[in-house]
């Protein structure tokens, strides 16, 4: 049975969120590690909307946090350090770069978006390389330097600020985007994926709605990578890689695509896995890593959230 | 004078290169038109073949052309049976699940590549009569690029002698063309499939062991030429061989001239043309639907 | 009085084929007008061409007074044509009513709306409801369109081109794949639609054609043979001909 949707929040939905509040005052000492995870989370989620929703493969998302990183970055290193403007300038600008790319992506198959999403994120990757006298090229952008939030909160060492910022804006765009794909044109965001050949014969145009999910898409992973930039005051240029980008991917098809909190659990599950495995040894966590992603695909396609929502159905049936 | 030569010289090195992209990028064409499948693991084929190359030749002191046959045939065997137990699995599925296989592919093979040998490079020792230059037109082409560049078109003649001529070349072309009606002429199409896809990879182990020399060769190989190949195929268009032969070349000369006359911008305008080139041409210069 | 849809000159050509060649056709407002002609004539080709799908190699299409012949598909919806398609194109994983209510909201402008949940839209869902009983799909709403049965799918085909309040529908054989019983039923709900809704359909039930048209249009080959009333047509020798010929080679 499928009901139109309400915003009403499930019980599962509210214990989720109690999760990272608990975690503030459980872990204190690992709130730069949760900060992490949170902008990961962010970043998943943006993602989740182009690949679960709509459904075009992006290899080069990456292209929009790092615009977002080193907007910020660049502000508050130039003097501007105030935390939210910041964040919001680095939305624009991320949103504009999506918006001008979103035509190149509305044109060609699979391949070709593939392609062209790549492509974009290498030259990104280029120029933030060649320009070092801006970026700060290999070495990355140091000297980033935040004021308080609100002229209140400092951003301190222990991180409780970070951890808390984030979870705010986190918790904040996160409402916005479930909101989004609740609405008439989540909605039609849905249909394009259940039928995209319907969609000219009852009135919509694809196009639109397809430039108008990867410009707002592209705005959140800029918030991401602002918050990156913010709470670890330091952009590296690995914000553009393809490594960045693929392990975006991951996250979310770990956790599962099309289900918002898919981008969440995936983020947090890669990203607390990563930071003990990957420090034990590189090469078997990167063995490992492919492994899962092959057998993710066979076997496990919905994620860790399709597979809850599977074994829900099987044990509610009569 | 010297910028005249200096450019031929370019543009020699340019062609050399170009050619190698097109020889391990040509499997990934045909299986994309094919089988309509992407796949981002090609290069850990031509991967394999380049170690199998090495190994073969300073474990078993094998000389360097059989080393090559060596290449060809390892990965052939590699490519035939992946597709065996796994790539065929996937042909049905969605794009986005045949790119996380793959991605998930090239990092394990990367990874276990690193495990067995180390991240260095692999050096190999060319047999002399391959060293040195050829003096003509007066200025000096290195050898080595001489006989890739003949290889090439060796290769490249058979092939296409290959789809143009043999009964099974006429497979390949009705089953990329619509393989429903090629299976209701008789057409073995998943017999097409695998030695298809067996010929690609062989081809692309050949390749990765011919450029050992000049595209080098360490366990990151797959990722750091993965977007050479997609472009290749995605500008060139999937399911032909002249148009990534012709995007394979461009590429080549594009690449080598960029890094020798305005090294600061480097890979970037080869990006900001793979771009250009795809908005104009959404289905590859030789236009085949993917 | 100007023509709800009209052609000219209208052709179509894939290479070498010519799908369409020079037709000129004209449906007045109000009509129930079928379109017939052996298979691969070019009648869904045709249909295609009036509604965007395909973009024609000559020839003009015209909406009223309106020239729309390199109109996108979505616009021509908002200007009041929308089509059936013959193979079912529905949104499998989407409930009837979500289905019908996305069409609704579309045709409303609130396709955009991304403040409010769906379930606010009040008006859209009210209409959807109405299209949904009207085509005795109520019971269904929330079934999702993979789950529904054959013939409900072809009725919920309907239901979507009827959302956007068409003043000309292309009906592409909405009968196709179901059986006789079920058919009559289905044209019943058709000829009950409004009489200012201008009506053209594709079928090859000959015996639906000549219960619910008004006027017959007969395609072969890509060229109009003939066209006219019921009695007309059913006279005209060419035509027996060319079912005649059709029927004995199968």
């Amino acid at each position: 049975m499928t009901r139109l949707p309400t915003l009403r929040w499930s019980s599962a939905e509210i214990a989720f969120w109690l999760i990272p509040i608990a975690a503030f005052f459980l872990f204190p000492h690992y709130l730069t590690l949760g900060s992490q995870v949170i902008i990961a989370g962010l970043f998943a989620l943006s993602l989740d909307l182009i690949l679960g929703y709509a459904r075009i493969i992006s290899l080069g998302h990456a292209a929009f946090f790092g615009l977002g990183a080193y907007t910020a970055g660049l502000l508050a290193k130039h003097g501007y350090g105030e935390p939210l403007s910041g964040l919001v300038l680095a939305a624009v600008i991320a949103a504009a770069a999506g918006w001008i790319t979103s035509f190149l992506i509305v044109r060609g198959q699979d391949l070709t978006r593939l392609m062209v999403t790549l492509g974009i994120g290498l030259m990104l990757y280029e120029t933030a390389n060649q320009w070092s006298s801006l970026t700060g090229g290999i070495d990355g952008l140091s000297g980033v330097e935040m004021k308080k939030i609100f002229g209140v909160f400092r951003f301190g060492l222990d991180g409780r600020t970070a951890y808390v910022y984030s979870l705010v804006v986190l918790f904040v765009v996160f409402n916005a985007v479930r909101l989004l794909v609740r609405s008439p044109f989540g909605l039609s965001l849905k249909g394009i994926r259940e039928g995209e050949r319907r969609m000219p014969a009852i009135g919509a145009s694809v196009r639109r709605k397809l430039v108008a999910v990867y410009t707002v898409a592209a705005g959140i992973a800029g918030i991401a990578g602002a918050l990156l930039a913010q709470t670890t005051q330091f952009v590296g240029i690995d914000v553009f890689g393809f490594q960045r980008s693929a392990e975006l991917m991951i996250m979310l098809v770990l956790g599962g695509t099309g289900y918002l909190y898919g981008a969440l659990v995936g983020a947090a599950v890669f990203m607390l896995l990563q930071d003990y495995l990957a420090n034990l040894n590189p090469v078997y966590w990167q063995f490992w890593l492919g492994l899962l992603l092959v057998l993710l695909v066979l076997f496990a396609r919905g994620g860790l959230i399709g597979g809850l929502v599977a074994l829900r159905r099987r044990f509610s049936k009569p | 004078m010297t910028t005249v030569t200096s450019f031929i010289g370019v543009l020699f090195d340019g062609l050399a290169y170009g050619s190698l992209l097109f020889l391990i990028s040509i499997g990934l064409s045909v299986t994309m038109g094919l089988m309509n499948f992407i796949n981002l693991a090609h290069g850990a084929f031509a991967m394999l073949g380049g170690y199998a190359t090495v190994i073969v030749m300073s474990r078993l002191g094998v000389p360097f052309l059989p080393a090559l046959l060596v290449a060809f045939a390892i990965s052939g065997a590699a490519g035939a049976v992946l597709e065996r137990i796994l790539y065929r699995r996937l042909y049905r599925a969605a794009h986005l699940d045949q790119v996380l296989f793959t991605i998930g592919l090239t990092f394990m093979s990367i990874a276990a590549t690193t495990y067995f040998f180390g991240p260095g490079q692999q050096p190999v020792v060319l047999p002399a009569f391959l060293t040195g230059q050829v003096h003509a037109l007066g200025m000096d082409f290195g050898t080595y690029r001489l006989f890739l560049i003949a290889m090439v078109i060796v290769v490249t003649i058979g092939l296409v002698w290959l789809v143009e001529r043999t009964r099974f070349g006429a497979q390949i072309r009705a089953s990329v063309d619509n393989q429903q009606a090629s299976v209701g002429l008789g057409i073995n199409v998943e017999r097409v499939f695998s030695v298809t896809f067996a010929l690609g990879s062989a081809l692309a182990g050949l390749g990765g062991a011919l450029g050992i020399n000049v595209l080098g060769l360490d366990p990151t190989f797959p990722l750091k030429y993965m977007v050479y190949f997609l472009l290749v195929v995605a500008v060139g268009g999937a399911g032909t061989i002249r148009g990534p032969m012709i995007a394979a070349l461009l590429l080549g000369v594009f690449d080598v001239a960029g890094k020798y006359y305005v090294p600061q911008i480097g890979a970037f305008v080869i990006y900001a043309a793979m771009v250009a080139m795809l908005l104009i041409f959404p289905s590859g210069l030789a236009g085949r639907r993917t | 009085m100007t023509a709800a849809l009209r052609t000219e000159a209208l052709s179509k050509s894939f290479g070498e084929f010519a799908a369409n060649s020079d037709i000129n056709l004209s449906f007045a407002a109000g009509a129930r007008h079928a379109l017939i002609g052996p298979n691969g004539a070019g009648k869904t080709t045709f249909i295609n061409l009036l509604t965007g799908v395909l973009s024609p190699s000559g020839g003009e299409v015209f909406l009223r007074d309106e020239r729309i012949t390199h109109l996108p598909q979505h616009a021509r919806v908002k200007r009041g044509m929308t089509r059936t398609f013959q193979i079912n194109t529905l949104f499998p994983g989407l409930s009837a009513l979500e289905s019908v209510v996305l069409a609704t909201c579309e045709r409303e402008g609130r396709g955009g709306v991304w403040w409010r949940t769906t379930s606010d839209e009040r008006s859209a869902i009210e209409e959807a409801h109405e299209i949904l009983s009207r085509l005795r799909l109520d019971r269904d709403a929330d079934t999702p369109t993979r789950a529904l049965p054959y013939g409900k799918q072809r009725l919920l085909e309907i239901a979507l081109a009827l959302a956007a309040r068409p003043t000309v529908l292309l009906l592409d054989e909405p009968a196709a794949g179901i059986p006789a019983a079920e058919s009559a039923e289905l044209f019943q709900v058709i000829a009950q639609l409004p009489r200012d809704v201008t009506i053209v359909f594709i079928e090859h039930d000959m015996k639906l054609v000549f219960r619910f048209a008004e006027r017959i249009t007969v395609l072969v080959g890509g060229t109009v043979l003939t066209e006219g009333t019921p009695d007309e047509i059913s006279r005209d020798a060419r035509v027996r001909e060319v079912y005649l010929g059709e029927a004995q080679h199968g």
